[in-house]
Formats: structure tokens, C-alpha cells, sequence
């Protein structure tokens, strides 16, 4: 049986090319990627200006890596909070049982059911292009913790039963030793998956905003490059590098961490399997 | 009697999100700064127009009025929700003064609704029939092709794929047109075929992007039923292959994905409100955003409320007419 897929590791290959383009790449950047005028305008592609440079004056590949950095952040950081938050709250409930269990499922089934968008539009909207990205990955969370909330909550009750479990318990173990050492690891596995998911999902709805001109429009992220390029009539000016290389980064990106989440799913289940 | 039991649960479940998510609309523009009746104020100032002092104030308070901003806030607050919920009524649009919002969604909402249900049902139809065939067929080479590249679709958002054709196809090879331009007389055969033209990108891009889904799940499923004993035995009893492949794999396969379907209405709803946008298309993405961009307050608030109500109530009833359609599920 072949344990890892190919489909996982074209997916890791991807999503490190990102890493090494957001992380790493922007402290090569001779200039600040977003001033304007920087350099001469509408430059060809060149070896000194691998993109070649917008009719802003900007570098457009140094531009690039800011945008993949910063919509980079959003992800990771909305899908930390929100996968802890999640795993916080469905272990709880699952241990707890109950009322307190009750009230915390259909907590978690109403703000799953809450459409984001719309109000993600409206907060943008009454704000008044004065949206900062933190304001926009604060309701990202809120609208994204209960994915992971109520598969880890699922799990905590099949854990609940498992002999090792009870083994602990028996043993004299305090309920928290137990859910930290015994439970954990169980979750982490999974809430993995869940993560990558996130990342994707909170980038998606950040560009998507952004492209309309509703996220924070000064900060350089893949939808607003998107967003400057359409402003200054990239089209008109047929510079398709700057306009086509964010949406390729999106589309690249997304199909990076799709294989890599569902990839990892799959070696996870097999993994598990086996033991 | 479990059947009512579920029935109970779940409207209870509809009931709280509807009351939440207006509740979350009423108070995020109370806890933004900044006043809506001074932004237009502000606007109408800005404009260059010098008015008296008293007629300000008359303004002031005929805006905080029309926007529902008079009384305590608990006064506000019952009358918002008994705007919302009871009389649909969100007042006057402040943009195109004096029609009522109510009347701005009733024009918007069936060209919403007509270009994401064909969306729907076309990528729901193709997607699960490929996903049937590349799934009954998986030692195939067109099979394998076939999921690689629902694998790469599915991942990306509607509005960017909407971007692409728009760059591709009105753009550089302008086949289709650059802006949403419907003539003729509407309900005629060449309005009809206008609407057609005109709606087939952003319909494309929807379909494409959903149907990569249904092919992935389908055929995940596919494999998975046609190894069941019935279905084997089936073929031990020489019913046709064809026979077998809709007749017991297709129709055990297929319960699952309606219940998806129920899921994704409002991802498809969120995506499509962006690629109305992108597009010029005459639905209610469309007017929220030139809401947004008039400040029009109340047509703000009417818009972004029916969206939640629309997705909350249809994913509500798919999921009581689901019980009805999968005959494993029997309430008593």
C-alpha cells in the first residue's frame, strides 16, 4: 500500500514555493515593493525586473511576493486562531456532556449556518474602504471556528469510550492530563487538515472583497494587487503580467493546498488505519 | 413522531440564525464609527452646495427617520426586526429616492435567482453524471484525467475564474460582451436570446468552477457502491451493465449529494454575489454593491438581510424535503 499519494506531494511542492516566495523572498526586495515610482514605468520584462514594472512605477514580480506574503498572514493567522478556538470548544462540549454540551452544538450549527459574505460586506461597507485587514481576519475567525469545533467535538465522545482512555482515567489521571496527552494527538491529526482548509478559505473571502475594493486598500495582498491592477487600467495598458499573475498566484495557491489538505486526509485515514 | 422531533430542531436552528444574523445586522452599523445620516450630510456639503443651518437640521432629522435611527435603541431594534421579519419593508432607497428598497430586491432577486439555479442545475447534472461514469469506469485513462482536473477547478473561487474568462473572452478575444447590455422587449425571442448571450460568462464560470465538486465526490462514490453486494449481485443476475450502473449505483449514489447540495447554497450564493459584481450582472450582488458605493443606507441593510434570510430558508428546505427524497431515511 502506498502511503503517500503523489497528489500530497505535488501539493507540498507547491504550497513550499509559496512559503519561499512570501517568507523569504520579500527581505531580497531592494525597494518597498508597494511605493510608487521606484522605478521607470512600464518596463519590459528584463533580467533585472523579471516581471518588468506597472505604469505605477512598482516592480511587479518584489510586488508580488508582498502580496502572497501578507494574504499569506491572513490565512495562517485566521486559521490558527480559528482551528484553537475550534478545538478548544469541541473538546469541551464532547467532555462536558450534557447542557453545557447542548448549548455549545447549536452555538456552533448557528454560526456555521450565518452566510460570512454579506456581512463581511457590510462591515466593509459602513467602514468605508477604511477596513483594516485585521478587522477583516478578526470576522474570519468568528465565522470559522466552529468547522473544527464540531469535528473535535465529535471525536472527544469516540475518544471518550476507547479503552486507553479508560485505562487513564482508572489510573487516577486528571481530566485535563488526560486531554492533552491521550486526546490530542488524535485531534491534531485531523485539525491539520482543517488548518490547511482555513488558510484557503480566509484568503479566498479576504481577495474576494478586495477585488471589489471592500478590503483594506492599503495593504498589498493577491486580491488587491488584483484590485490596483484593474484601477489603473492594467487592461487598457495590456499589461497582462501584472493583472494574470496574481490571479495565477490564487489559482496555484488554492490547488497547492487542496492536494496538500486532502493528500494529508488521506495519509492520515491510511495512517490510523494501520494501527 | 421522530420526524417531528427533527422538524422541530431544525426550524428551532432556522429560527436562532435568522434572529442572530439580524441581530448581527442590526448592530454592526451601530458599532461602526461614523454616523450614515452625516456621511450624506457630509456628501451633500461636499458637493459645494452652501444650505442654511435650519434646513441641515431639517434634513438631520428626516434622514435619521428614513433610516429607522429615531427612539432608544431597544425601540430601534423592535422595529428593525419587525421591518425585517413581518413587513419587508426597508424603506426608501436614499439613491433612487423615492423608490422603495422592497422594490429595488423584487426587480434584482429573479435574475439572482435564475443565474444561480441554472448554474446549479447544470453543474449538478454534468458533474454528477461525469463523476458516475469516471467512477464506474476507474481503471480508465479518462477517468483519472477526468478527476485531476475536477481536482484543479474545484479549489478556485468563482469570482477569480470569472475574472479569467472576462480578461480571455471579452478582453483579448472579445467574443462576448464587456458589459451586461440586455435589448429588446423583455420576455421576446430576441430578449431571450440577448439574456443568453449576455449571461453566459458569468454562468460559465460558476458552472465550471461547482461542477469540479460533484465530478470529485460522485465518483468517490461511484467506486464505492458499485463494490456492494447488491450491486454485485445484481451483475451475477445478468442485469445489463448499463442497467446496473443507473438503475442501482447511480440511485444509491445519488441521495448524498442532494444533501450536499443543501450545503453549498451558500457558498454558491457568496461566490455569485462577487461575480455579479464583477460582471455588471442585474442581480442583487450587483445592487448591494452600488449600494455600497451611493451610501445607500437602507438599500445596504434590505440587501445584506435578504441574502442570509434567502440562504438560510433554502438550505432549510432542502434539508426537510431531503427525508422525503432518501427512502433509508423513514421517521415515524
Amino acid at each position: 500500500m502506498q502511503l503517500v499519494k503523489p497528489r500530497l506531494v505535488v501539493g507540498l511542492i507547491i504550497v513550499s514555493i509559496f512559503l519561499l516566495l512570501g517568507f523569504v523572498a520579500p527581505f531580497f526586495a531592494p525597494e518597498d515593493p508597494t511605493a510608487w515610482n521606484t522605478y521607470f514605468r512600464n518596463l519590459a520584462p528584463s533580467a533585472e525586473h523579471i516581471m518588468g514594472t506597472n505604469n505605477l512605477g512598482q516592480d511587479i514580480f518584489w510586488l508580488l511576493t508582498w502580496s502572497i506574503r501578507n494574504s499569506l498572514w491572513i490565512g495562517l493567522s485566521v486559521a490558527a486562531f480559528a482551528t484553537i478556538i475550534g478545538v478548544l470548544v469541541g473538546l469541551s462540549a464532547g467532555f462536558l456532556g450534557g447542557f453545557a454540551d447542548r448549548i455549545l452544538t447549536l452555538f456552533m450549527d448557528i454560526v456555521i449556518s450565518v452566510p460570512s459574505l454579506p456581512v463581511l460586506i457590510l462591515i466593509s461597507a459602513l467602514l468605508g474602504g477604511k477596513t483594516s485587514l485585521l478587522i477583516i481576519a478578526g470576522v474570519l475567525v468568528l465565522f470559522n471556528w466552529p468547522w473544527p469545533g464540531r469535528q473535535a467535538r465529535a471525536m472527544s465522545l469516540s475518544l471518550r469510550e476507547r479503552e486507553f482512555i479508560n485505562v487513564a482515567q482508572a489510573s487516577g489521571e486528571s481530566s485535563a492530563k488526560i486531554v492533552v496527552l491521550e486526546i490530542m494527538p488524535f485531534v491534531l491529526g485531523w485539525a491539520l487538515a482543517n488548518f490547511i482548509n482555513t488558510i484557503l478559505v480566509a484568503i479566498s473571502a479576504e481577495s474576494g472583497l478586495a477585488i471589489i475594493g471592500l478590503s483594506s486598500l492599503k495593504d498589498a495582498t493577491l486580491g488587491t494587487m488584483i484590485y490596483w491592477a484593474m484601477q489603473h487600467q492594467a487592461l487598457l495598458l495590456e499589461k497582462w503580467l501584472w493583472i494574470l499573475s496574481p490571479i495565477f498566484a490564487i489559482m496555484l495557491l488554492f490547488i497547492g493546498l487542496f492536494l496538500v489538505s486532502t493528500g494529508w486526509s488521506d495519509y492520515f485515514a491510511t495512517r490510523r488505519g494501520r494501527q | 413522531m421522530q420526524f417531528a422531533k427533527f422538524l422541530f430542531s431544525r426550524l428551532l436552528t432556522y429560527v436562532l440564525v435568522v434572529w442572530i444574523s439580524i441581530t448581527i445586522v442590526f448592530f454592526v452599523p451601530r458599532f461602526v464609527p461614523g454616523s450614515p445620516v452625516e456621511a450624506v450630510l457630509g456628501r451633500l456639503m461636499s458637493q459645494g452646495t452652501t444650505m442654511d443651518p435650519k434646513l441641515v437640521q431639517s434634513m438631520r432629522e428626516t434622514l435619521t427617520q428614513m433610516f429607522g435611527l429615531e427612539g432608544t435603541l431597544w425601540e430601534q431594534y423592535s422595529s428593525f426586526l419587525n421591518r425585517v421579519l413581518l413587513t419587508w419593508d426597508f424603506g426608501p432607497s436614499l439613491a433612487n429616492y423615492p423608490t422603495p428598497v422592497s422594490v429595488l430586491i423584487a426587480r434584482a432577486l429573479p435574475w439572482s435567482l435564475g443565474l444561480m439555479l441554472t448554474a446549479l442545475a447544470i453543474s449538478w447534472t454534468l458533474g454528477n453524471l461525469i463523476g458516475l461514469l469516471a467512477g464506474y469506469h476507474n481503471k480508465s485513462m479518462t477517468s483519472k484525467a477526468i478527476e485531476t482536473a475536477a481536482m484543479v477547478m474545484y479549489p478556485i473561487p468563482y469570482y477569480i475564474l470569472a475574472l479569467l474568462l472576462v480578461i480571455l473572452f471579452a478582453y483579448i478575444w472579445p467574443i462576448f460582451p464587456f458589459v451586461f447590455q440586455v435589448s429588446g422587449v423583455p420576455g421576446s425571442w430576441p430578449w431571450i436570446q440577448s439574456v443568453a448571450y449576455n449571461s453566459f460568462l458569468p454562468l460559465m464560470s460558476i458552472v465550471i468552477v461547482s461542477m469540479g465538486w460533484w465530478i470529485i465526490s460522485m465518483k468517490a462514490m461511484a467506486i464505492d457502491t458499485k463494490e456492494e453486494d447488491f450491486v454485485q449481485y445484481a451483475r451475477y443476475r445478468g442485469v445489463e451493465d448499463n442497467k446496473v450502473m443507473v438503475g442501482y449505483v447511480a440511485r444509491t449514489a445519488i441521495l448524498p449529494q442532494i444533501t450536499v447540495l443543501a450545503l453549498s447554497i451558500g457558498g454558491v450564493f457568496g461566490g455569485s454575489l462577487i461575480t455579479e459584481i464583477l460582471f455588471g450582472y442585474p442581480g442583487v450582488g450587483t445592487l448591494i454593491y452600488r449600494a455600497i458605493l451611493g451610501s445607500d443606507y437602507n438599500l445596504i441593510l434590505g440587501t445584506v438581510s435578504l441574502s442570509i434570510i434567502a440562504v438560510a430558508t433554502a438550505t432549510l428546505v432542502l434539508d426537510i424535503v431531503y427525508p422525503f427524497i432518501d427512502p433509508r431515511i423513514r421517521y415515524k
